[in-house]
């Protein structure tokens, strides 16, 4: 057994639309030699459904439901490192653009009084997870380690951070990369 | 004959009555700033373009220059402090840059940028602050002000016509427009005017032309902010132009 044991990585997509998930497949045949060096445990790409103990969480997308919460912390209790992905995960983006808006007015104007709607109702199976008041960034939840801006950060702009940090450097994106947009 | 200062300990001339920030950016040296422009009387409000000079930190845009000053500018130090500034400007206010149509020809995202700003820092405010559209021409967006009053300094200096001015004080600050109904429409505000050139950020903006540039082909898409701002800076005439 001389084989470097490999890093394990875990994903999520909270209050998201997984582009960054999108993005981060963006760095296209350089995941075989990533693959190398990580395997994956939670995450879209694999459907496992819970997070074992993993040394890097990526996490795209802000919390805007009581779901989001949860699998947050699953996310820190299990990951060394936590790594919040995209400007959504930083500072709520699209999401949050509710956030001077009244829940329940948002709710209403959408599901009842929007013109056209015929028998609406706000959905209320006891499935769906219930909607936070606001929609928070991760590093309000829990602690963030890093942060990869962007909306969403291109694929150059995660492998350049990712292998920075496996390799033990500072992650550093630098002119090009480093994009809120 | 002109007398020197230091700037991270090379040798700055100066002509009396300029500032430090007018006689770095002269000699080809940046100093990071916001509210600073150079066609306009120093405002010293954004402070992005702090220094230390013998211990004590100062604005460099309205700090004048005296011979033997010795100013730090690029330290850890300071642009650390600018980071966090920049960080509460972005919490301040709804800075959404993913829908701006300024992204990529903003200061303030290109001083993120070009200071690595990463995070958010700050808990953001999410205020609530509607748009003006009124106008058939121009679009006001609120919800990026940075309070830098260069837009209340165009028109009132250049324009003649004080379309803009700042009201209320300290958090509840804000910009306001100069006509009976608060609405631009009301005012006699032209495209042509200084007042549409001039804001730093995406608040300003001329309708029907907000995706002419296509986003990544932008001015600080190009290059950095810091290689940029010593295009603007006013320069001795011919000769003697700093590399």
């Amino acid at each position: 057994m001389n084989e470097k044991k490999k890093l394990r990585v875990a994903t999520a997509s909270l209050a998201g639309c997984f582009g960054c998930h999108m993005s981060f497949l963006d760095i296209d045949e350089r995941l075989f030699p990533l693959l190398d060096i990580i395997e994956f445990d939670r995450s879209p790409l694999t459907d496992i459904k819970h997070c074992g103990p993993c040394d890097i969480g990526l996490i795209e997308g802000g919390v805007c439901n009581a779901e989001n919460v949860h699998v947050l912390h699953e996310f820190r209790k299990n990951c060394k490192i936590l790594i919040a992905i995209g400007a959504c995960a930083i500072n709520g983006g699209l999401p949050a653009q509710r956030n001077h808006l009244d829940l329940g007015s948002c709710l209403t104007e959408v599901y009842l009084t929007e013109p056209g709607l015929i028998h609406g109702h706000i959905p209320n199976d006891p499935e769906l997870p219930l909607p936070l008041d606001k929609v928070h960034p991760l590093h309000e939840v829990v602690k963030i380690d890093y942060f990869i801006p962007g909306c969403p950060p291109s694929g150059d702009a995660i492998w350049k951070f990712l292998t920075d940090l496996i390799s033990g450097r500072t992650p550093e994106l630098g002119h090009g990369l480093l994009k809120y947009d | 004959m002109s007398d020197t200062f230091q700037l991270d300990g090379k040798e700055v001339a100066f002509e009396s009555g300029q500032t430090v920030m007018q006689a770095a950016l002269t000699a080809g040296h940046y100093i990071p700033h916001l509210c600073y422009h150079p066609e306009f009387k120093p405002h010293g409000s954004c402070k992005l373009c702090t220094v230390e000079v013998g211990g004590r930190t100062v604005a460099s845009c309205t700090l004048p220059a005296e011979a033997n000053l010795n100013v730090e500018s690029n330290t850890g130090e300071l642009n650390a402090l600018r980071r966090t500034l920049i960080q509460m400007l972005f919490a301040e206010g709804n800075h959404f840059c993913p829908s701006c149509e300024k992204s990529g020809n903003c200061m303030l995202q290109a001083l993120g940028y070009d200071l690595e700003v990463h995070t958010a820092g700050f808990r953001h405010m999410y205020p609530d602050r509607p748009l003006d559209a009124s106008h058939p021409d121009i679009l006001l967006d609120f919800n990026r002000c940075i309070l830098c009053e260069l837009c209340v300094r165009a028109s009132a200096e250049v324009d003649g016509k004080n379309v803009f001015a700042l009201a209320g004080r300290g958090s509840g600050k804000h910009l306001i427009v100069n006509a009976e109904s608060g609405l631009l429409k009301d005012t006699n505000i032209a495209l042509t005017d200084k007042a549409m050139q001039v804001c730093p950020v995406g608040v300003i903006l001329p309708k029907r032309v907000g995706f002419t540039v296509p986003i990544g082909e932008r001015r600080y898409d190009q290059r950095p902010i810091s290689a940029q701002a010593l295009d603007d800076a006013p320069r001795p005439p011919s000769g003697a132009r700093h590399e």
